[in-house]
Formats: C-alpha cells, sequence, structure tokens
C-alpha cells in the first residue's frame, strides 16, 4: 500500500494525465457533481457520487456505429469509430465498479460488443472508499463493500492523506509511474477507516433490506402479483430511472438521415417508455404497469437467472433521489418481496 | 488555390397565395435575388410550424425567412395573424438562447410585390451574410 | 411548517368517504424517508391512516393525474389542491381534459414547499428523519446525534420563494382562509438572463443544456403537456429521438417543450423540480410567458376556466416579429 498527502493530489493528477485523459468527480457551479476531464485547478469532489452513473465512459447515450453514403448505384459503408485512447475514471463507488461487472455481462458476452470492449480495454478505473454514505445507498443490499472497492485501483481517502492500492496489472502499472509522488505505507489507517465504514454502514436506514426474495426462478410467483398495479399506479413512464442507473444497459439503434448519407447509431432505450422494443406488431408491453414490472423483474429476477445470480442492481441509489414521483427499486423490494424481508 | 466566396444559404417559407405570386413575379420582372434562396412552398404562413424552422437551420440553413400575405390579406382570413404571434415568441426565444436575431425574419410580401421581394431577399442574404455560417444552431452530422 | 395538519386532511377526506361524495382520494403516499413522496389514489379511511401524508414535502401537483385517474375511478374522486394546483386545474379544464363532474377539489392552503436539496445542502448526507411539525423543521442525519434545526424558509423550492398567487382559482371546498395573488420577482432571473449579451447567453444555454440526458420527466410531469402522442414520440415525425444526439437536439427538444406549453404553462414548476440533472427549465417557460405579458397583455393560464390563450388569440394591431428587437436592448 501506498500513500500520498491530500495536498499532493493535483500533482498526481497531473502526472496521471500525462499518459491518458484523466476523469474525476468535480462540483459543477449548480453544487451537482459530474465526471469532469481534469485540467490544472480542478479538485476532486467531497460529495458521495456523480449525479449520472460513469457508464457513460464505456457505453456512451449516443454513439455512431457506422456511416452510408451512397454515389450511383455503390454503398460505401464507413467505420465512424475513432481509435480508442486510454483514459482513467477517478474516484469511482464501489456500487459503481460492480456495475461494470454487471455491464460486462452483457456487453462482452459473445458476440462481443466491440465498441464497449475496445473502452473497457482502454480504460482504467481507480475507485475510492465511501465515507459518508447517504440515506438512498444499499450497496451492502447486493454484497458490495464500500469500504473495499474493487476497480484496477482502490484509494481511501483519510481528511490529510490519500491511501493507494492496486488490484490489477493495469493497476499496478499506472501506480508505478506515481512512486515518485507517494510513500510505501502501512495498512493500519485504512484498516480503522474500513472498521468506521462498516459501522456507518450499519447505521444506515436501508442497512437491513435483503434479497431473500429474489433471484432466479422467482418469475411465476411474482409476475401476476396484484401489487404491480398499485406501485406503477403514478409511473409518469420518464426515463429517469434508467438512465441515471448506472447498470440499464438497454439501447435503440436508428439511422439519421444526414441529406448526405445515413449515420447509424445507437442510444440509450429506456423499458418505461412507450415505444421500447416496438416491433411491426406494436410494443410488447402495452400499459405502463407491464412496463414498469419488466423493469423490475430484469433487475431483480430475469437478470440472476441468465447470470448466475447476479442482480443487475448495484444499490447505489441514484433513482431513489431523482424519481419524480419517488417510486423505486426499494419500495418494489419491500412490497412484492414482502415487509418481513425489509 | 481560389478560395471559394461564401455564400449563406437561406430559407424562404413562402406563403401559396401571395408571397410566392410574390417571387413569381419578381423573376417574371427580371429582378435578380441570391440563387441561395430556396423557397419552400406553404399554403399559408401559419403552416410553418415552429420546428420547421429549426429543422431549416438543422439542415444547414444559415437564415430562415417567412414570407405571407400583409396582414388582413390572408387567403384564410386570419391564418398570417397566428403566424405573427408564433414567430414573435419564437424568434425572442432564439433571441434569448443567444443565437443571432438577424438569421430569422418574417416579411409580408402580397402578389403584386415583386420588387419588395427581390429587395428582400437580397438585403436578408446580406445581413446573414455578414454573420457568416450558422454555428449556433448547427447539426454536425448535417454538415460533413 | 403546514398550517393545515395531516390529521384535518385524514378526516376531511373520511367524512367524504364516508357520505358518499366521492369514492376514493388522490393524495400523497409516504415513503421510505420522510420526503420521498409518491402521488396514490386511496379508498378507504384505513389507508389514509396509513399512509396519507401532508408535510412539506408534498409539492406534487396532482392535476395532471386527473386525466387518467377520472377516467378509471368509478364515482367522484376527491383532490386536494394547492393554490399553484388549482392554476393547472383551470388550465385542463379549459382544454377539456377531464370531467369536471367528476371531481370533489378540496383547496388547501400551503405555506410553500422545501427543497429536498436545499435541505440537504445544511443538514448533510445521511437524513434519517425530517420533522416539520415544529416552528422550524427538525432534521436528524445518521452523522450527528443532535437534529438540524432549520428554517423552512431557508430551504423553499424556487417555485415557492417565487410564489406567484396563494389564491385558489378553483375549488369545490376550501379548507383554512384563502390568500391573494402576490406580485412576485419570479421573472427576475429572466430579466438577467435577457440583459447578457448574446454571445453569454449562448454560453449560459449551451452549458445548462447540454446536461440534458432526455429522460423526458419534464415533459411527463408537465400538467400542459398532455398530448396522447407527443412529437418526440412519433417516429413518423422525422425529430423522434431517444437521447441528445448532439447540442442541436438538445436546443430542439427544449426550445419546442417550451413552445407547446407556451400561453398554457402556469409556471407551476414541476418541470424544474423533477429535472434530474437541475436545469432550470423553468426559465424557458418563464421567457415565454414574460414576453406574452408584454406583447399582448397580461395573461395567466388557468386563472379562469375557457380563457383564450394567446396562442390561439389575435388581434389585428399586434406586435410584428422584428419589432421584438427593438423593445429594450437586448
Amino acid at each position: 500500500m501506498r500513500k500520498c498527502s491530500l495536498d499532493s493530489m493535483n500533482l498526481v493528477f497531473a502526472e496521471i494525465a500525462k499518459a491518458a485523459s484523466l476523469y474525476l468527480p468535480v462540483d459543477g457551479k449548480d453544487g451537482k457533481t459530474a465526471y469532469t476531464k481534469w485540467e490544472d485547478g480542478l479538485t476532486w469532489s467531497n460529495s458521495l457520487n456523480t449525479v449520472r452513473g460513469p457508464k457513460d465512459f464505456f457505453f456512451p447515450q449516443t454513439e455512431n456505429l457506422v456511416e452510408f453514403k451512397t454515389s450511383g448505384k455503390n454503398i460505401e459503408i464507413i467505420d465512424t469509430r475513432s481509435a480508442s485512447e486510454d483514459f482513467v475514471v477517478f474516484g469511482v463507488r464501489a456500487c459503481d465498479v460492480k456495475s461494470f461487472d454487471v455491464l460486462d455481462r452483457v456487453f462482452l458476452k459473445e458476440p462481443t460488443d466491440s465498441y464497449y470492449a475496445s473502452r473497457r480495454e482502454h480504460g482504467i478505473i481507480i475507485a475510492a472508499a465511501c465515507t459518508k454514505p447517504t440515506e438512498t445507498c444499499f450497496c451492502q443490499t447486493f454484497g458490495i463493500d464500500a469500504a473495499a472497492p474493487a476497480g484496477d485501483i482502490s484509494i481511501w481517502k483519510t481528511e490529510t492523506e490519500v491511501f493507494w492500492q492496486s488490484n490489477t496489472e493495469k493497476g499496478a502499472a499506472l501506480l508505478t509511474k506515481l512512486d515518485a509522488l507517494t510513500e510505501e505505507c502501512s495498512t493500519e489507517a485504512v484498516d480503522a477507516q474500513k472498521e468506521k465504514i462498516a459501522a456507518t454502514m450499519k447505521k444506515l436506514p436501508l442497512a437491513n433490506l435483503n434479497t431473500d426474495a429474489f433471484g432466479a426462478g422467482k418469475t411465476k410467483e411474482y409476475f401476476d402479483a396484484p401489487e404491480w398495479k398499485e406501485l406503477s399506479e403514478s409511473c409518469l413512464g420518464c426515463g429517469t430511472c434508467t438512465f441515471v442507473c448506472p447498470t440499464c444497459q438497454c439501447y435503440d439503434i436508428k439511422d439519421f438521415n444526414t441529406g448526405k448519407g445515413v449515420i447509424r447509431f445507437r442510444c440509450w432505450d429506456s423499458c418505461m417508455y412507450s415505444d421500447f422494443t416496438k416491433m411491426s406488431a406494436g410494443q410488447p408491453r402495452l400499459t405502463q404497469t407491464e412496463r414498469f414490472r419488466q423493469r423490475f423483474m430484469h433487475k431483480l429476477v430475469y437478470f440472476p437467472e441468465n447470470n448466475d445470480g447476479m442482480f443487475s442492481c448495484v444499490g447505489c441509489g441514484r433513482c431513489l433521489a431523482k424519481c419524480p414521483i419517488s417510486m423505486n427499486i426499494v419500495k418494489v423490494m419491500k412490497t412484492i418481496g414482502g415487509k418481513e424481508n425489509a | 488555390m481560389q478560395v471559394k466566396e461564401y455564400k449563406p444559404l437561406i430559407v424562404a417559407f413562402c406563403c401559396n397565395w401571395c408571397s410566392y405570386a410574390g417571387a413569381d413575379l419578381a423573376g417574371n420582372n427580371r429582378l435578380s435575388y441570391p440563387a441561395d434562396v430556396k423557397i419552400i412552398r406553404v399554403p399559408c404562413s401559419c403552416r410553418v410550424n415552429p420546428m420547421f424552422v429549426l429543422r431549416a437551420f438543422q439542415r444547414g440553413a444559415d437564415g430562415v425567412i417567412l414570407c405571407g400575405c400583409h396582414p388582413g390579406d390572408c387567403h384564410y382570413t386570419s391564418g398570417n395573424y397566428y403566424t405573427r404571434r408564433r414567430m414573435a415568441l419564437l424568434f425572442s426565444m432564439l433571441d434569448y438562447l443567444g443565437i443571432e436575431k438577424e438569421r430569422t425574419r418574417v416579411e409580408w410580401v402580397s402578389a403584386a410585390e415583386g420588387a419588395k421581394f427581390a429587395a428582400t431577399m437580397n438585403d436578408f442574404a446580406e445581413k446573414v451574410a455578414a454573420l457568416g455560417e450558422n454555428k449556433r444552431l448547427e447539426d454536425l452530422r448535417c454538415k460533413r | 411548517m403546514q398550517k393545515i395538519t395531516r390529521d384535518q386532511l385524514i378526516e376531511k377526506a373520511a367524512s367524504l368517504l364516508a357520505n358518499g361524495t366521492v369514492s376514493c382520494v388522490l393524495g400523497w403516499q409516504k415513503g421510505e424517508f420522510d420526503y420521498d413522496i409518491t402521488p396514490a389514489v386511496f379508498d378507504t379511511e384505513d389507508e389514509l391512516k396509513a399512509n396519507f401524508v401532508w408535510n412539506d414535502f408534498c409539492g406534487a401537483n396532482f392535476s395532471k393525474y386527473l386525466v387518467s385517474k377520472t377516467k378509471k375511478c368509478e364515482g367522484k374522486i376527491l383532490v386536494f389542491l394547492k393554490a399553484c394546483d388549482t392554476y393547472s386545474f383551470n388550465q385542463l379544464l379549459t382544454e377539456h381534459r377531464f370531467d369536471r363532474e367528476k371531481v370533489y377539489a378540496v383547496g388547501i392552503p400551503c405555506e410553500g414547499m422545501a427543497d429536498i436539496a436545499k435541505v440537504k445542502a445544511i443538514a448533510g448526507d445521511g437524513i434519517s428523519s425530517i420533522d416539520c411539525s415544529g416552528e422550524k423543521m427538525a432534521v436528524t442525519t445518521i452523522y450527528e446525534d443532535a437534529p438540524v434545526m432549520i428554517d423552512a424558509k431557508d430551504v423553499l423550492a424556487e417555485r415557492c420563494v417565487n410564489c406567484k398567487s396563494k389564491k385558489h382559482v378553483a375549488y369545490d371546498e376550501l379548507m383554512g382562509e384563502d390568500g391573494d395573488v402576490i406580485d412576485s420577482a419570479r421573472f427576475d432571473e429572466v430579466a438577467k438572463i435577457e440583459a447578457m449579451t448574446p454571445d453569454e447567453r449562448f454560453a449560459f444555454w449551451q452549458n445548462e443544456l447540454s446536461r440534458c440526458i432526455r429522460c423526458n420527466a419534464c415533459r411527463d410531469i408537465c400538467p400542459a403537456c398532455t398530448c396522447e402522442k407527443c412529437v418526440f414520440d412519433n417516429p413518423n415525425s422525422s425529430v423522434e429521438n431517444k437521447s441528445p444526439a448532439n447540442s442541436f437536439e438538445e436546443k430542439m427538444f427544449h426550445i419546442i417543450r417550451a413552445f407547446h406549453v407556451a400561453g398554457r404553462c402556469t409556471d407551476c414548476g414541476e418541470c424544474s423540480r423533477v429535472c434530474p440533472q437541475h436545469i432550470p427549465l423553468h426559465l424557458l417557460n418563464r421567457k415565454f410567458i414574460k414576453d406574452i405579458d408584454s406583447f399582448y397583455g397580461d395573461y395567466q393560464a388557468g386563472a379562469e376556466v375557457g380563457s383564450r390563450a394567446p396562442l390561439v388569440n389575435y388581434t389585428t394591431d399586434d406586435l410584428e416579429p422584428g419589432e421584438v428587437f427593438e423593445r429594450g436592448d437586448n
């Protein structure tokens, strides 16, 4: 384990940014935190998490896939990808780090999504332990340890120092570059912090939420539950929950006529939308209740069914904070799964 | 190498009954106005949805002008009165978003005003040319 | 602290349920925490007693829900309306979006609603409870033993700081006293932007709108946006797009969204409340309201049922679009 002083972080950022683009959570003028490309003078936000998840770095909201140009009877197909460059995402929380595992399951499974895979290869994740989780946090429900985030490098921040530990080869290589700015140290301070975080996690209002009632094989039990109707009663059908979610990975592929050719692009889609997976026969889920059920069944039942029991929710709490009508996965888990599981 | 002279692309929405006939008259009278003014004929100036104006900019227009019958002379009695309110609000909003106000205009041109049509287009094209390319409401995908 | 209490509202609702005036109640349902409140339909007094809440976080405007709920609910539906909600209520009636006969509207006084983001800015993260029943709001967090006492005035939502009216313009019954229309400073922020140079305005909006994730929450919550099929959801409209591909589409969506409700927007502020990216969308709507007021005379959407909205109206001597810019120096 290595450490550096908090005051020297600007030098550390400068060092990292020499070799690769560096993105870190920065407080905006409106007080909201967003991943921002580092440049001299930007400081690392103290806030717990960013409004949007870090999935944009690997799976951007819109992305051009290919371009078609016609001349006479010929169609020219142009790969619009620019060569991927190395980049570093700094300060990712444990929940968001876990979200990459969920996305990997989808995009790296055969047939591999080469757009996503290339970004994963070029990205280095520096994960930060949570010192101050908030009431909407429930990552422990999904077995995530906020005090020991995965990622290529894990860091812990104390009042005056930042502790570094590499977890992968990529991470070790980057950490070696920072040798001049960091020094070898014992793990005492980090161990103490881990304990403190563990104690805090127990105090969270959602600390006892568990997934016992969910997982593979529960489809028949919950699919026709009468509670879905009541839960979805006031759902607006907007896409906020899906777009702030770090694990939602549905997308649509569309063509844009530029007047000079056609750009085929993909963009995030939301199962809450009325035209989601619309086919010639129409949208298979006709009512908002069915769409609402789809989202939560996918996260809590279908995804674990197909992915060795892994849930596609990481408990980051963004949807709890952002839903316009405050309907969210926690309320669904408590209602559908029964109060005794909450 | 010769530098290509910049000429603004202008979209003119002309109402079928007055302004389109006005443009015709300008042609018949051999009055010249820039060839880069592309006329789109609409049944009435109030057919023009604010989205049309924005999409014209998206597709590469540097200026958008609406021409209709003089207020009171609308073929459909009151269409241009609605246009007037809509465009007043839309243009004010575009200005509020920092988009150059000289890029949009509404002008009333009757079927007898061929000369006014040509003069209006010349003047508008000149003002837009002075602003240069539309950068603030552009869609880069359409520019490649 | 609200002047009217939860118990008074439950009592009112229960008596109207009991005497058969209404068959269900549209109200605020308690959430996981003390601030995440969901609109819900209650059928019985027991349900009300268990889950109904009324506190400083009941900001949701119910008017739009009446469009769907009046079609589903048999018999009359009871709805509690704050003064600002009554404007949306009238506007929807003007547009014949629901059947007035199926609604029993109870006007309730409102002292302004709190913005949880402002509460958190003062009290910090990890809120375990918020007690709004006292003079001051008591916010307890898992990190501090003693609650943080907050003056409700310091955490008012933007739309409540600039509250335009405490007067209820529609109701069947009013609880408490009615207030007055307020001469608020709601256009000050718009005037500030107007006073910027075009370059500054462009930079300001480019920055704000670049955060848009096109979740459509602003549209879906808007009581004026009640089209069965939005133009932006129609694949045949050629403007349909699920996410903002570039800055043009961000601008197009927000200009058109605001334009489609121009003259009908009551300035209820729901769009800005729900925006996950905190884009000040009300500043677009208010620009239209301010312009309408100054171009065509003062007009408040929803102030009365049946009034003709400015964009479906005209006078023969209206201002010319070119003259817009000659007014003032902007």
